[in-house]
């Protein structure tokens, strides 16, 4: 039992900016914009850094899709208290259709290469709201996952969940090795403190490519109409 | 030897704003705006600024720590776990070693958040355990750091007593030393010092008698002790209620008979009082980083209420009256800004000789953030007045920043002065020159030369071509001549009153807010023309702030050396002064009333 926790961080637009609509209309402005850790990322990076300080998993490693400023939120993850962080840069077209697929099959071949023993994620990323990277990732790796999880107890080699469902709380126990993925009332993220920063500072980053996973970053899915901006008139009930 | 002294007048060491005094300044620092910050500060800097924004937005609430009148308990515990108190401790003592650019960013934070806080890390930090850091020897920063890094020891700055604020060298609490020369005995008591009921740690400054080497006799000389509340004997009074920084403590410290021992002299024994400016210079440029923040905070709840506010049909922001304050309030913001950076910028670039910028900007900056947030008031109408918009508070807090690290009337005939002496320095060798002028008569003729030219209104060579962006030309014209004919005011002003200058305060008052007007100008040119080269989005936009400030500055300017100048102005001082003279041997204003009783 390898004891390694890997963490997956998106980099998203922060949740306080206004969003503007770009002007021909093919998304939003995202140059120049303030961007943070996606909110559901953190509640996973702190829940990993608590588990490693009640000693029950042994390091906690950051993983990033994403281009060359991921590596900010990677870093923001390492003064949390994460181990080590994973870069895989991707940027470009590529970037642009980066989904839940594409970013499964890495974290899945990131499992397999660091002998992960769980992996943990936000429920959903702010900006897209899929709620599908985790639910993928478990299948690609045919383990069991605890999703929308409220509470997670470490069980010896089980894991007991406590998932938020529409109906209420349900209550599952799966085995390891699995993924999780973090709800809101999971945890309340700690703030980075500064001497922790400073320490981020030496933690190592790896960057690792797509290619060298054997990951296939072609999307399938293509835009076929982009309504943003078009919608001015009223609804009609 | 003649163009050996002609240049050595002009080229000199590099001066900015007391070049402005010159007749041939040096702009070597001024131009290009400083680049302070390496790629590895930069990137380390912008990893600082999201959590200390967070913790400030999310954890302080500012309205609480006001009402309270001290900053909320779990609000410092969060200060001291992010490493809040020891932002420019070297690493290897547990701070965070920033340098004056990066403290300055994040004080810009706080600044714009919660001055009561602002205050609390600023006294401790910023003046409290400064002196340690500048003068310590490497016992006293091993043992008295690391712990003030954590915030586990506050630190406190005493310096000011109830018979001594700007006339700080007439300070009475003494220390004086024991037979065996192993102690010192301090007895005194210190008013208004910030952190005065929660520091461990003080530095003070007492007097000290010293046998004057060359005379025998004993002489008082200040020194600068560093006395820790263990030592016994240091008590403090409650905190004092006041007008705003209400969450900062502020109380009076008593010292009965502390032994402090002989290793706790900060610098050197009777060079406290150098000790003192250093400090106080050494920190004044965090004002002007924090209250640009400020700034910023409270014009942007003016700018929103302007801009949704409708009255009369149209949104209040149409409207000359209100476009005029939100302009204004732009102009000073930006000033303040640039001159924080500008200075800071240069202090870590090496330069030792910031002292008038740091003045300046300290008096530019309280002012200008009193004047923005009043405005802002005013803008938001009835609003601004009520305690939930939070501005009446800001308006509340700021009103200390025109008094304490020097008050602003102090500061400006500082600045003032100071510009005198160089200029004076620059006669002394026109006159050394005058009385042997056939061997000086190279030097004689060009400055006669320029002197015809001036009178004339011609320009005397000295140009900004070069150092500035081409579209701001017009504003490089502008302030050229304003820093031209201000240049001849001073030698004027000089050869007029000689040492005597240094009591007229009415003249030194103007002169210093003309050298505060150019350096501003200057500073202005320098960022917008750094954008405009750079192809900033905003560099169209601050091109106009620019051009803007330029234009009413060069007219003060110009008001300023006219009144100067002129016959009239002798009359009007005299008038001033005999109006106060007046009115104080009344105990009152003295016409008698309208009414007859």
């Amino acid at each position: 039992m390898s004891g390694r926790v890997l963490v997956g961080v998106k980099r998203v637009i922060d949740y306080a900016v206004k969003i503007r609509v770009k002007p021909d209309n093919t998304g939003v402005v995202t140059d120049g914009v303030k961007h943070s850790m996606n909110p559901f990322c953190e509640i996973a990076v702190e829940e990993a850094v608590k588990l490693k300080e009640k000693k029950l998993v042994k390091e906690v490693v950051a993983v990033s899709c994403g281009p060359q400023q991921s590596q900010e939120t990677i870093r923001t993850a390492l003064a949390m208290g994460a181990d080590r962080g994973i870069h895989v840069e991707v940027s470009g077209k590529d970037y642009e259709t980066l989904g839940p697929l594409q970013v499964s099959k890495i974290m899945a071949a990131l499992a397999k290469k660091e002998d992960a023993q769980l992996i943990i994620l936000g429920k959903q990323a702010i900006d897209d709201d899929c709620n599908q990277t985790g639910q993928m990732t478990a299948a690609l790796l045919d383990w069991p996952q605890g999703t929308f999880a409220s509470e997670v107890t470490l069980d010896g080699d089980k894991i007991k969940v406590v998932r938020e469902i529409d109906g209420g709380l349900e209550t599952i126990k799966i085995n390891t090795p699995a993924v999780l993925t973090a709800d809101l009332r999971l945890n309340t993220p700690r703030y980075a403190t500064l001497p922790n920063i400073m320490k981020a500072k030496k933690k190592k980053i790896a960057n690792v490519k797509a290619a060298d996973l054997g990951v296939n970053l072609t999307s399938r899915l293509e835009t076929v109409e982009d309504l943003v901006g078009k919608l001015k008139e009223a609804g009609k009930v | 030897m003649l163009l050996r002294k002609v240049s050595q007048s002009s080229a000199v060491c590099g001066r900015k704003a007391a070049d402005l005094c010159k007749k041939s300044p040096d702009f070597s620092q001024v131009f290009p705006f400083p680049k302070a910050l390496n790629e590895e500060q930069e990137q380390f800097l912008q990893e600082l600024v999201g959590p200390v924004s967070k913790f400030f937005e999310e954890v302080n609430d500012p309205a609480k720590n006001d009402a309270l009148e001290k900053v909320e308990d779990k609000t410092m515990e969060g200060l001291k776990e992010m490493g809040a108190f020891g932002l420019q401790v070297p690493a290897d003592l547990g701070g965070l070693g920033l340098s004056n650019t990066q403290y300055a960013r994040l004080v810009e934070i706080v600044g714009g958040n919660d001055l009561g806080v602002g205050i609390t890390l600023g006294a401790h930090q910023s003046i409290g355990f400064k002196g340690i850091l500048l003068f310590g020897n490497k016992a006293q920063k091993e043992k008295y750091l690391p712990k003030l890094a954590t915030g586990e020891h506050i630190a406190a700055f005493c310096l000011t007593e109830p018979a001594s604020g700007s006339d700080a060298a007439s300070i009475k609490t003494t220390a004086l030393v024991s037979s065996c020369g192993k102690f010192y005995t301090l007895n005194g008591s210190k008013i208004w010092i910030s952190n005065g009921g929660l520091a461990e740690i003080f530095t003070v400054f007492a007097k000290t008698p010293m046998k004057d080497p060359k005379t025998g006799e004993m002489k008082d000389k200040i020194t600068a002790f560093i006395v820790e509340r263990s030592f016994g004997g240091v008590t403090h009074g409650p905190p004092e209620k006041k007008m705003g920084i209400k969450a900062s403590n502020t109380a009076e410290v008593y010292f009965e008979d502390v032994r402090v021992p002989a290793e706790c002299v900060l610098g050197e024994v009777g060079g406290g009082f150098k000790v003192a400016m250093n400090i106080l210079n050494n920190g004044r440029f965090g004002m002007a980083a924090a209250l640009s923040g400020t700034m910023k905070s409270v014009m942007a709840k003016a700018i929103d209420h302007a801009a949704n506010r409708t009255q009369f049909g149209n949104k209040i922001h149409t409207y000359g009256a209100i476009q005029e304050k939100v302009a204004h309030m732009t102009m000073l913001q930006y000033v303040t800004e640039s001159m924080a950076y500008m200075v800071s910028g240069n202090m870590d670039s090496g330069a030792t000789d910031f002292q008038i910028e740091a003045a300046i900007s300290k008096i530019f900056a309280s002012e200008a953030a009193w004047t923005v947030t009043d405005e802002s008031i005013q803008v938001m109408g009835g609003m601004g007045f009520m305690k939930d918009s939070g501005v009446e508070r800001v308006m509340r807090d700021l009103r200390i920043f025109r008094i304490f690290e020097g008050t602003n009337d102090i500061l400006r005939l500082f600045v003032a002065l100071n510009g005198f002496q160089n200029a004076g320095n620059q006669l002394k060798s026109l006159q050394k020159a005058l009385k042997n002028p056939l061997g000086n008569a190279g030097l004689l003729a060009g400055e006669i030369t320029k002197r015809a030219k001036r009178k004339a209104g011609l320009s005397t060579g000295l140009t900004l071509q070069g150092s500035i962006h081409p579209n701001l030309a017009q504003s490089g014209d502008l302030t050229v001549k304003a820093i031209e004919q201000f240049g001849a005011v001073i030698e004027e002003l000089l050869v007029k009153h000689g040492k005597k200058i240094i009591d007229e305060q009415f003249v030194l008052k103007r002169v210093a807010d003309c050298a505060i007007d150019l350096y501003a100008m200057v500073v202005v040119l320098s960022r917008a023309s750094r954008s405009l080269s750079q192809g900033q989005p905003s560099a169209q936009h601050e091109k106009m702030l620019c051009d803007t400030w330029c234009m009413e500055a060069h007219d003060r300017v110009m008001q300023d050396i006219k009144l100067l100048r002129s016959g009239q102005s002798k009359q009007l001082f005299n008038n001033l002064r005999s109006i106060s003279a007046a009115v104080v041997e009344n105990g009152g204003p003295v016409p008698s009333h309208p009414l007859g009783f």
